[in-house]
């Protein structure tokens, strides 16, 4: 197409300087060089550059390698649950090794019922913390309280589970769960008997978890909202709390809503501080005193002494069902806090 | 220090040097013809027809977005980093299809001083040993030397012969934009391409790097471009007058500067537009 | 109250309100540190790092086919990982404009946020059911998975802050593109780089679900990477739910060592990377 129409204008085609064409040939044959001619793929690996660009190209391809592999093992590790018992899976109560009969209803009410709580008290002490270091702080204790925050990113997750056991669950146990009995007993949350392990528990360091993330994504967004449209709000006399609340932060919502919907991911998949305070029961009970099961924690117990490949299977299946989830919501999060940084935050 | 628009006594042609190779006067250094650049769709440059002179100063002028720093970037062949860049004409070096000759060894002999100086993150020895040593040349001695004598092409020897090794960084801007001439120099190219080098530095570092490139004429082919009119008047020989991607005119610089032939040149030069 | 007044004392009060929040955070972390090094203190000794752990009942012991087995893990983890998500991140750098790059990446993304567990799981598969055996290499399989996804962004990312001139300057010269790449690019990113992968291989070094059921764990020196293998976080876990108070001390310290370690790393790393990273 391209010659087709340089031949109209009339101009000689532009030899790329990756084919040989009869002109350099003459060329070289005229300046006594022989050089033998090669097909035009060896050609261009004699060049370096598409040498480096074919190794580099082949281990950036191993991304969509391991994500293919990840994809079809989980399938055909998890077959036989998959075969014997169908989309009936996800709604079944029932989890009973002993029986052969599997259902993941306890563990996906369980992993959202956690996650849930973990939200509820994330968001707002995010969402506080984070307008508090981007807008209202001085620069200097912003930046080092930032830096203390995003450490807290890299603890491991067993240490966290650490503290929940010995120091959370304790807590939980004696003053925090009978006061919130004796005052919020009447809601549908806060009946029975407290252990200090149970749903609540897996929440609270849940959030504890999650939140600097929250913190840290929302305030990157908040920064990028340009000086113009603070600016602007002060102009007309607003105080920098109704400037924030009612201007800034709606600006910014798209990065901020991302950046719940990434906690959010993260709180679905965490295995090890749940795993150590959930109370391993496959119960569904609105309690959150009650003690129940998540999907990441039934695996980390169950694996290593399941009952049979059916029993192997089922948590293979329950893998499944946690690695889709954090898909959809990871590849709806990123688009949002791309939506961000590409538009330059919010549209109405 | 030179006039505004009086070209000076001392730049003449140059008397031919026993020495150095005669000034071709029948075959020009780069010749340019009927050179069209796109990026994609949309047309830069339109039928660009040029011939350069060996050993001289040739100053591209013109508004900005005119395409002088386009044409300037095909000359070698920097075009083709940039995605979706198509250039269809010819571009001769001493008769050889510059267009079509391995890009490496164009660059090697046409070489480039960007417009913000950007020495690389190394010291002022390994900046200008650079280009040596991608081509290909090692040897500790001739190295050595090889950097002094770059540094002193580019009248930079004196302030850094003492801290070689220091970084590139911890010199100001002037002498990081001469270092840049060293390094490019480095590589002995038959010409040099000069992107407005002076554009990011105060007058004083200018008057230094324009005395250099006026020494430079006598063992290399020099093309500028720039947008200060009085420094095209002050250094070069010969001069382009390019305007929405057109060149307009092309002549020695006295003439276009005292008698232009086209109006669209006299009334840049008058300051009417740009 | 004037309306004036009054939105002047809403103003003072979610300043405090929100400083609060910030505040209450940054004493978590504090909370965290007080309760390994009073308690961690407390049982961390010299036979921590050289001695096997005892049998419950029995005081003393340590951990130090723990902390040797991790350190096994982390290095197969590494040296399949590093080079995988380096290279991976040149291209993507380098040669990335279009669709493959794009998918690759996005790609990527998704994979960082999945679950570590799940990542277990998939090494489980692919290493353990073929050996019939839990071994240190499926742990640093199940590692690597983790690790390949986040060296090859923020390779990416430090490559794409390079200066786009400072590429010129070099083609300029006469240098190939590859050429430029290595003598020009990497080293000129270098330190962003290598920050970036020490955050990786720190973030790896305290997993402990992908673990749980690859490399397993072990009472003893594990004798060869294809046997199971202790690790530090898989300990503390198992010692953390066990019932016995001795094994909650020896959790504790080996709580400690790792925080240490984790917190030396990500420090040690922001502050070498922070002088040569332009700031907001």
């Amino acid at each position: 197409m391209r010659h087709f129409l340089l031949k109209l204008l009339k101009t000689k085609p532009r030899p790329s300087a990756k084919f040989i064409d009869m002109a350099e040939t003459a060329a070289l044959l005229a300046r006594g060089t022989e050089k033998p001619s090669r097909p035009a793929f060896l050609n261009r690996l004699r060049n370096g550059d598409e040498v480096a660009h074919l190794i580099t190209l082949i281990f950036a391809a191993a991304i969509l390698l391991i994500a293919g592999l990840l994809v079809l093992e989980l399938f055909r590790s998890s077959v036989e649950a998959r075969h014997k018992f169908g989309w009936a899976f996800l709604f079944t109560r029932k989890w009973d090794p002993v029986a052969g009969q599997f259902g993941a209803l306890p563990f996906i009410y369980g992993t959202v019922v956690t996650s849930a709580v973990a939200l509820l008290i994330s968001v707002p002490l995010g969402l506080g913390a984070a307008i508090f270091l981007s807008e209202l702080a001085p620069p200097r204790i912003s930046d080092a309280l930032t830096f203390i925050i995003e450490l807290l990113a890299a603890v491991p997750s067993v240490i966290y589970g650490l503290l929940a056991v010995f120091a959370l669950v304790p807590l939980l146990r004696d003053p925090v769960q009978p006061f919130l009995q004796r005052y919020l007993g009447f809601l549908p949350f806060f009946p029975g008997p407290s252990y200090g392990v149970g749903f609540l528990a897996a929440g609270v360091i849940l959030a504890i978890m999650v939140v600097p993330f929250i913190i840290s994504i929302s305030r990157e967004s908040l920064l990028a909202v340009p000086n113009e449209q603070r600016e602007a709000a002060l102009a007309v006399g607003a105080t920098r709390w109704e400037s924030t609340w009612q201007v800034v932060v709606p600006y910014a919502r798209l990065g901020i809503i991302g950046s719940v919907f990434l906690a959010l991911a993260r709180a679905l998949g965490e295995t090890m501080a749940v795993t150590m305070v959930i109370g391993n029961t496959p119960q569904i009970v609105t309690s959150l005193f009650a003690t129940g099961y998540t999907i990441p924690a039934v695996i980390a117990n169950e694996f290593t002494e399941a009952t049979g490949d059916l029993h192997l299977s089922a948590l293979v299946e329950l893998g499944l069902v946690l690695f889709l989830l954090t898909i959809i919501i990871n590849g709806f999060a990123r688009l949002m806090v791309l939506a961000t940084t590409r538009r330059g935050t919010a549209h109405p | 220090m030179m006039g505004t628009l009086e070209r000076s006594t001392i730049a003449g042609p140059p008397a031919p040097n026993p020495g150095a190779a005669a000034p071709d006067r029948v075959q020009p250094k780069l010749k340019i013809s009927q050179l069209n650049f796109f990026y994609g769709a949309y047309q830069a440059l339109h039928a660009i027809e040029l011939e350069i002179a060996a050993n001289r100063i040739t100053a591209l002028i013109g508004p900005s977005g005119c395409g002088k720093s386009t044409f300037l970037r095909v000359l070698n062949r920097m075009h083709e980093t940039v995605r979706g860049a198509r250039v269809t004409g010819d571009v001769l070096l001493d008769n050889e299809d510059a267009l079509a000759m391995d890009v490496s060894k164009l660059r090697r002999r046409v070489g480039m001083v960007f417009q913000k100086p950007n020495p690389f993150p190394k010291s002022i020895f390994d900046n200008v040993a650079y280009g040596l040593r991608v081509n290909g040349t090692t040897g500790g001695a001739h190295l050595k030397e090889a950097v002094e004598h770059s540094l002193r092409r580019a009248a930079l020897w004196d302030e850094v012969k003492d801290k070689l090794h220091k970084s590139a960084y911890d010199l100001s801007g002037g002498q990081q934009q001469r270092l840049c001439i060293a390094r490019g120099l480095a590589v002995d190219p038959e010409v040099l391409l000069l992107d407005e080098p002076s554009s990011a530095l105060d007058p004083i570092a200018t008057a230094k790097i324009e005395e250099l490139v006026f020494h430079l004429k006598e063992n290399c082919t020099i093309v500028i471009v720039t947008h200060n009119m009085q420094q095209a008047a002050r250094i070069a020989d010969d001069t382009g007058f390019f305007l929405l991607g057109k060149l307009i005119e092309f002549d020695k610089t006295e003439t276009i500067f005292k008698n232009p032939a086209k109006k669209e040149t006299e009334d840049y030069i008058t300051g009417r537009f740009g | 109250m004037t309306l004036q007044r009054w939105r002047n004392i809403i103003n003072a009060l979610m300043f405090g309100l929100t400083a609060a929040c910030a505040l209450a955070t940054v004493c978590v972390l504090f909370w965290i540190l007080g309760f390994l090094i009073w308690n961690g203190g407390k049982s961390l000794n010299p036979a921590f790092f050289t001695q096997l752990p005892k049998p419950p009942g029995e005081t003393g012991g340590g951990m130090a086919n723990a902390i040797v087995g991790s350190a096994q893990i982390v290095l197969i983890a590494s040296l399949i990982g590093i080079p995988i998500g380096f290279l991976g991140g040149i291209y993507l750098a380098e040669f990335g404009m279009g669709a493959f790059p794009f998918v690759v990446r996005y790609t990527a993304d998704l994979l960082n946020g999945v679950p570590s567990i799940v990542m277990g799981l998939f090494a489980y598969s692919i290493v353990v059911r073929p050996m019939h055996q839990f071994s240190a290499l499926a742990g640093g399989v199940a590692l690597s998975v983790i690790l390949i996804p986040t060296t090859i962004r923020t390779t990416e990312q430090f490559l794409r802050a390079v200066p786009q001139t400072l590429r010129e300057g070099a083609l300029a010269l006469g240098a190939s593109k590859w050429k430029a790449i290595v003598t020009v690019v990497v080293p000129a990113a270098m330190r962003g780089v290598a920050t970036g992968m020490i955050l990786g291989v720190a973030r790896i070094a305290g997993e402990s679900a992908p673990l749980l059921f690859t490399s397993f764990g072990n009472q003893y020196w594990s004798s060869s990477l294809g046997q199971p293998t202790a690790s530090l976080p898989v300990m503390i876990f198992t010692y953390a739910i066990s019932p016995y108070a001795d094994w909650h001390r020896e959790a504790w310290a080996a709580g400690l060592v790792l925080l240490a370690v984790m917190l030396l790393l990500n420090i040690s790393a922001r502050l070498v990377l922070s002088p040569g990273v332009p700031r907001h």
